[in-house]
């Protein structure tokens, strides 16, 4: 089987700065892969390299079984995307949100009106439909962008921290939309701050200055690092001379 | 083209959904037209006037009636003494004054030749050209009336001489609103183009939209074409309000076809609205698009041969006016109106903006990037 998402020493500068240097793995079909990294630590670059929205320096990559450097519009075709910057239109209604997004991916208008009945249905924002975005709580927003970027049945999803400033039962809401769309046979590729979250990946790499320190199963981590959560096993490898205690 | 339908209709929705905008695309053009119409008038009226009569004379008396029976000028003191006449333009009361000597009507009978003197505060250059120019001009006729009369009484004969007349094709008033209104009306549409469009995808940049467009598969034509569409609309129901307005409220002659100048406008607003866009995209915050929007209209503007003409101008800079599109517009919008020209009278025109749009546009999507 090929996998989703391929990356060999994939990377970005900007000057003399790297961004990201030389990452390499591999991301299986329906797979949820947890991607961490403290601030800077490159994560959202390395995203933006396999979404075509920012182009490699060196290295190769494919997403979808499509190469990242001449193909970045057949992977636009194959993904969904929601960006750690609030991505909805503020000043449009749920409703207006929806419609375009369908209309920009191509949906045929039934399909558009079947969508807003099912997602607003299923988000159970029946009273918002009609409200702007930008009046709507955060955790409903997050909520909603992530419906928005699976809504055109895309096979990778790539989410840039969906969950930053949103309460413990939104969170618990939102993993349980990802776990629904991972059953549906659709990648996840998220990025996190929240470790209790990663624990919820499949597999998780670790970023620490544009490198991937560790990449794999949460248990084998904790294993290999002798810790007894994912967040000790991120302190030892971002901060390792603090650690001993 | 579905897909540019969806962003043409989100467009519009947001467009309509700001209370702020609306008012300020359709509402502000229409008062700044009606106010900049009596303001960009350069016909020197109301030119105040003090007049020294020393002399108290029939001939005298004749020539301040010709001063009177003027629009142009306003006499706002008779005095005796050209000290109180200098006080006043000193003070600003009068920008200028005309002096008749003692013995003016004398002189004028028995020497055949009497000097005045006119004083005038040129401080505004224009207007004291002008307002010299218009006393030049009263005194002449006052000249060739007081020879004539002189002639009549004298010998009987009259005096041998040429009077010009003129006649002013196709604004016979010589009324300047007929002459700007169709130009400012080209600035309006300019404006509102320009800027609507240049802030329009730097604004998505500024909120971060832009990255969810770019990682959908939207063609770069599509976006760029959706986000003119609407704008095009607008700048052309502008247009049509602006004309009605010119129309209704300044009787501006409508002599050649509607059609034409809808025609070239339509074509001309694409090259606007490019430009807008193209400003857009090399751009990362409002500021900066705003900045060089002004800078390029500020040129456009003054180069336009609105307030100057272009003939008047130095060699280079007529040059430079070859690349100015509002200077094309104006030309075709008084070609057109006023002259009643034709399709083939403004062929060059179309020709130029035609290659102008094609050029802009083609630009302004190879400069968007949706993969930096």
């Amino acid at each position: 089987m090929v996998p989703a998402i391929t990356a060999d020493k994939l990377t970005k500068k900007f000057g003399d700065f790297t961004a990201v240097n030389q990452i390499t793995f591999e991301v299986q079909k329906g797979e949820i892969f947890g991607f961490l990294g403290a601030n800077g630590a490159g994560k959202t670059t390395a995203m933006r390299m396999l979404n075509g929205l920012s182009r490699p320096t060196s290295g190769q990559a494919s997403v979808a079984g499509f190469d990242v450097y001449r193909e970045t519009e057949k992977i636009k075709k194959h993904i969904g995307y929601m960006s750690q910057k609030f991505s909805l239109y503020e000043d449009l209604t749920v409703r207006e949100n929806i419609q375009f997004y369908g209309g920009i991916y191509g949906l045929p208008g039934r399909e558009i009106r079947h969508q807003i009945k099912e997602l607003i249905g299923g988000l159970g924002m029946q009273e918002y439909a009609n409200t702007l975005v930008k009046a709507i709580p955060l955790g409903w927003k997050q909520k909603l962008s992530f419906s928005i970027a699976i809504m055109h049945r895309p096979e990778i999803v790539f989410l840039d921290e969906p969950t930053g400033g949103v309460d413990p039962i939104t969170r618990r809401q939102f993993w349980e939309m990802i776990y629904k769309a991972a059953s549906e046979g659709m990648t996840i590729f998220v990025t996190t701050h929240y470790m209790d979250e990663s624990e919820y990946c499949g597999r998780v790499s670790i970023m620490v200055d544009g490198r991937i320190a560790a990449l794999d199963t949460p248990r084998a981590l904790k294993e290999q690092f002798g810790a007894s959560s994912m967040n000790d096993v991120f302190l030892q490898l971002t901060r390792p001379n603090q650690h001993g205690s | 083209m579905r897909t540019i339908f969806f962003i043409v209709r989100k467009e519009f929705l947001q467009i309509f959904r700001h209370k702020v905008m609306l008012p300020l695309i359709f509402l502000m053009p229409i008062i700044q037209l009606v106010i900049l119409a009596h303001a960009a008038d350069f016909e020197v009226k109301n030119i105040n006037l003090h007049i020294v009569d020393q002399d108290k004379s029939q001939a005298s008396q004749q020539l301040i009636s010709k001063f009177q029976a003027s629009r142009n000028f306003n006499i706002i003191g008779y005095s005796f003494s050209s000290r109180l006449a200098f006080d006043e333009v000193q003070s600003g009361d009068a920008d200028l004054f005309l002096e008749i000597p003692p013995h003016f009507y004398r002189d004028l009978i028995r020497n055949n030749k009497a000097s005045l003197q006119l004083s005038v505060n040129a401080i505004n250059g224009v207007q004291a050209g002008l307002a010299n120019a218009y006393a030049n001009a009263i005194i002449q006729d006052f000249n060739g009336e007081i020879r004539t009369e002189l002639a009549n009484t004298s010998a009987g004969t009259a005096p041998g001489g040429l009077s010009i007349t003129y006649s002013n094709w196709f604004n016979p008033e010589m009324n300047y609103k007929t002459f700007m209104v169709p130009g400012i009306l080209v600035l309006l549409v300019t404006l509102i183009g320009m800027f609507l469009s240049g802030m329009n995808i730097v604004k998505e940049k500024e909120i971060g939209t832009i990255e969810q467009i770019n990682v959908t598969p939207i063609r770069k034509h599509q976006f760029i074409i959706g986000k003119l569409l609407p704008f095009w609309i607008i700048a052309l129901v502008e247009l049509s309000i602006g004309l009605a307005v010119g129309w209704l409220v300044f009787d501006i002659p409508f002599v050649g076809s509607l059609w034409l100048i809808y025609g070239f406008a339509a074509v001309y607003l694409l090259v606007v609205l490019g430009l807008g866009l193209l400003v857009s995209t090399f751009t990362e915050t409002q500021q900066q698009a705003m900045f060089i929007s002004w800078f390029l209209l500020i040129i456009f503007i003054l180069m336009s041969g609105l307030f100057t003409p272009i003939e008047s101008m130095p060699e280079w800079a007529q040059a430079i006016t070859r690349f100015n599109p509002v200077a094309y517009f104006v030309e075709v919008m008084r070609m057109v109106l006023l002259k009643g020209s034709g399709l083939m009278d403004i062929r060059q025109h179309c020709i130029v903006m035609l290659t102008a749009a094609l050029a802009v546009n083609v630009l302004a999507v190879l400069n968007y990037r949706k993969t930096n």
